[in-house]
């Protein structure tokens, strides 16, 4: 049997990182907001409960929460980045084998290790990246992808787990209850339309998708329909970047051909790596929140300076858009450099806080940017594409951008970004 | 009460920053001889390697407030960065960030032939009890940054 696979989820990840620099926060229902403070993209379980739904514009967020303490924040994303940068360092110190799925998600492979303390070990990284980052964090255990990510949610859902659940072979009853508990729609890569169809065919639960006939399901449905239903049954087949809904970030890094330290280069090589990035974005129907760019040296020239940096910034809006993630993207370049002569030797643009296309309109009256624009927007992007699939990859490119930003993002209530900036310490207060 | 406000986190990867040793002539008195490290060339030091072992679980605050200043404090100023590191467990003696109230405070634990509890060097303040209902230790201090020249 192949060893187990886990999901490590950050609970409510965006209010837990305001509240470890921000104890008082603790119990108190606590929002975050999208770019512009538009709509609300995170929740604390206490703002859950108050009936604050995902997607809500921020003006329609009822008075009334405010007598509960709600506490509004805007999205502080060089924050989350970089904490959640820490958790993967820590969970890096429990298994080779990290593979991080989203800004607050990883799965952990545990080849070689002894499954029957398993279980134990996942506590342990539990508590340790408790500690460690002050951020919690639940822990799902199964022989494959889509059963870890029920047995996380059954983790995050049961305080008596203790935040860990380890699914017992597909055919423990305890594991068949879970399944036949489990809604369809709930179901990691399955989505509402689907949903529906197979709930009119009868096949509600996790349990009936499981029983269901794969062959039948792929001639219905699809293939991906096909490999859920056998990942429920324990059979893995869903590998790294072929995760059945569309990636939650996109990655592109490289090595330079040869270690450099000249700053056009640099910047030549974000910028192709950001262009890259969001023809995959559009490839596959998303639009992205934020924009992390790393930038890193040889290791193992050891007689040379060593630098491994990274930073995370928002784009002005959910957006598809390769301008502005370019330009994004050599703002976050130029937030980086260091004056000294540095030799790197590697450059990657990740995009973060990737949603579907379809489900954006929640944002559209709160950004400054129009329809028209949008629209403009959209053609511009479908022409450059077209113009690059047709004559060749780099026939059109995004040229010299300007680093100073001719928008600002609104963020009324943004947090300090505490981990990140000296100049945002507030004056010294004595008391 | 030295209150700690604003927590600054450092980045995950501090930059290694090479500081080169002093390798310069050393005179001593009129007559002069030989610093015993002038052919010693080459080292370096790293102030993120010796003051950073563990970036992951290191944080950053500034302090602000006076209290530490007494004469039996630990000599915190006000403006000073605090190194604090979440990994390690604190001991009798340590001076730690707590969370008393919802409120980010430095202050000693001290537990030795007492029960333990958070002890401000101002006489002023109470020690708060560590099993009181609302605090906790956040990280221990390791280093205290002061810039003295103003």
């Amino acid at each position: 049997m192949r060893a187990p696979i886990a999901l490590v989820d950050c609970n409510n990840f965006y209010a837990s990182c305001e509240r470890v620099f921000r104890p008082r926060l603790h119990g108190l229902p606590v929002v975050v907001l999208s770019n512009n403070d538009g709509c609300v993209i995170a929740r604390s379980q206490e703002a859950i409960d108050l009936g604050i739904t995902m997607g809500m514009p921020a003006h329609h967020i009822p008075p009334e929460t405010r007598r509960h303490g709600l506490e509004l924040c805007s999205s502080n994303y060089e924050l989350y980045g970089d904490m959640s940068a820490r958790v993967l360092a820590t969970l890096h110190t429990f298994t080779p084998l990290v593979e991080p799925y989203s800004i607050d998600e990883s799965w952990l492979g545990f080849e070689g290790f002894d499954t029957s303390t398993l279980a134990a070990h996942c506590h342990d990284l539990r508590h340790t990246v408790h500690r460690w980052t002050g951020l919690p964090v639940s822990v799902g255990i199964a022989p494959t992808r889509t059963l870890a990510k029920l047995a996380n949610r059954h983790a995050k859902k049961h305080p008596g787990t203790g935040g860990v659940f380890m699914l017992e072979g597909v055919h423990h009853p305890e594991t068949q209850a879970l399944l036949a508990r489990t809604p369809v729609g709930d179901i990691w890569g399955i989505g509402g339309r689907v949903a529906v169809r197979l709930q009119a065919l009868g096949i509600d639960t996790a349990l009936a998708l499981a029983q269901a006939q794969p062959s039948w399901l792929r001639q219905q449905f699809s293939v991906v329909l096909e490999r859920t239903a056998r990942e429920l049954c324990g059979i893995n087949c869903i590998e790294m970047n072929d995760a059945p809904d569309s990636r939650k970030m996109i990655m592109t890094s490289r090595s330079f051909g040869k270690v450099t330290s000249n700053r056009r280069d640099i910047e030549e090589a974000v910028r192709a790596h950001a262009s890259n990035s969001a023809l995959r974005l559009r490839a596959q129907r998303s639009l992205a929140g934020a924009v992390m760019v790393m930038l890193r040296t040889n290791p193992h020239m050891r007689h040379l300076s060593q630098d491994h940096t990274r930073i995370t910034l928002p784009l002005p809006w959910p957006t598809d858009n390769t301008f502005d993630i370019v330009r994004t993207a050599q703002n976050a370049l130029a937030r980086l450099w260091k004056p000294q002569r540095i030799v790197y030797q590697k450059c990657g643009v990740q995009l973060m806080d990737l949603v579907d296309i379809d489900g954006q309109q929640l944002d559209v009256f709160q950004t400054p940017q129009s329809n028209d624009e949008r629209q403009r927007s959209d053609h511009l992007m479908a022409t450059l594409d077209q113009l690059n699939a047709r004559f060749g990859r780099h026939t059109v490119t995004v040229g010299m951008q300007r680093s100073d930003a001719d928008w600002q993002l609104r963020c009324a209530y943004r947090s300090n970004r505490w981990t990140t900036r000296w100049d945002e310490l507030p004056g010294a207060r004595l008391t | 009460m030295l209150h700690v406000t604003s927590p600054q986190a450092l980045t995950v990867d501090p930059t290694p920053r090479s500081i080169p040793w002093a390798t310069c002539h050393v005179r001593a008195g009129i007559s002069g001889f030989p610093s015993p490290a002038q052919d010693y060339d080459g080292g370096r030091i790293d102030l993120n390697e010796a003051l950073i072992p563990r970036p992951t679980s290191t944080f950053m605050f500034t302090a602000e407030g006076d209290s530490m200043q007494a004469p039996d404090g630990a000599g915190i100023h006000g403006g000073d960065k605090l190194l604090v590191d979440r990994a390690i467990e604190a001991r009798h003696g340590d001076i730690v960030v707590a969370v008393v109230d919802g409120e980010l405070l430095v202050k000693e634990l001290r537990h030795q032939d007492c029960p333990p509890a958070l002890h401000s060097a101002n006489p002023r303040h109470a020690p708060i009890p560590m099993h009181s209902a609302d605090c906790q230790i956040w990280g221990v201090v390791t280093h205290i940054v002061r810039t003295v020249r103003r």
